[in-house]
């Protein structure tokens, strides 16, 4: 199974649902695109649920910090929420935990774009 | 000490392929969810490295994967047929000029995730990729 996204408005933060793998080929594609459109149309608050993914690879972890850069680079902010342990420690091995701003509570999260 | 030794075809297919053998054999000798998640980990990101990096998707090039079985421990061998590669030319995915690159931290998350790590030059060529992983004792 690769990634299935579905996006929400919460206030004027956009949520990103993911589910599913972010691997190399059509999940790390499909996650890149659908954050690349976001910027694009000016989304500039985005914030990505990453509770129902079970899989993220060295390729999915590029996505994110692709991603992040896009958003940022387009003047908005890319925050993540509910990271599994597995995620958390791939955030910890690659120092990237310096990098974005993670989140356990979505209410927190949304309040946190303020 | 059981072994298995395939020849992989230089796909995406193959990468899943690799990993579910990989982890059938790590099952077996004990290993459990964590620990097959590591393996599994390991095995997807050596194999994606042979299969992009190392034969470049080349139809005409192979990965070969062997696996060695024993009671203590599993031992993944797996070999491109590509140009091969000098690890210490590889930026440091860890150094502040490099963390928001895109690529690069395959080996890093490898060394990670198994017990003892080698890479060398295959013969005739390509690059091989030698990991293994110690059973946990139990406490």
């Amino acid at each position: 199974m690769s990634v299935k996204l579905t996006t929400r408005q919460v206030g004027d933060v956009t949520v990103i649902d993911a589910t599913g793998r972010i691997t190399l080929g059509e999940g790390a594609s499909t996650f890149r695109d659908a954050i690349r459109d976001l910027a694009t149309k000016g989304d500039k608050k985005l914030l990505v649920n990453l509770s129902d993914v079970s899989y993220i690879d060295s390729s999915g972890i590029g996505e994110m910090v692709s991603g992040f850069t896009t958003v940022t680079n387009h003047g908005g902010q890319l925050k993540l929420l509910g990271l599994s342990k597995r995620v958390k420690d791939l955030l910890q091995i690659t120092k990237l935990y310096t990098v974005f701003e993670v989140f356990e509570d979505e209410a927190a999260a949304v309040r946190s774009f303020a | 000490m059981a072994e298995r030794d395939i020849l992989l075809d230089s796909t995406l297919d193959s990468v899943e392929i690799a990993e579910d053998a990989v982890l059938h054999d790590a099952q077996e000798i004990g290993f459990r969810e964590e620990e097959l998640h590591q393996i599994g980990m390991a095995v997807r990101e050596t194999m994606v490295n042979a299969v992009v990096h190392g034969n470049r998707y080349n139809a005409r090039k192979k990965v070969h994967l062997s696996v060695l079985k024993a009671p203590d421990r599993l031992t993944v061998v797996i070999a491109d047929e590509g140009e091969g590669f000098d690890m210490n030319s590889l930026p440091n995915p860890l150094a502040e000029e490099n963390l928001l690159r895109q690529s690069g931290r395959g080996l890093l998350l490898i060394q990670a995730f198994v017990d003892e790590f080698q890479v060398r030059r295959a013969q005739p060529g390509g690059t091989e990729v030698r990991m293994v992983k110690y059973l946990a004792k139990a406490s």
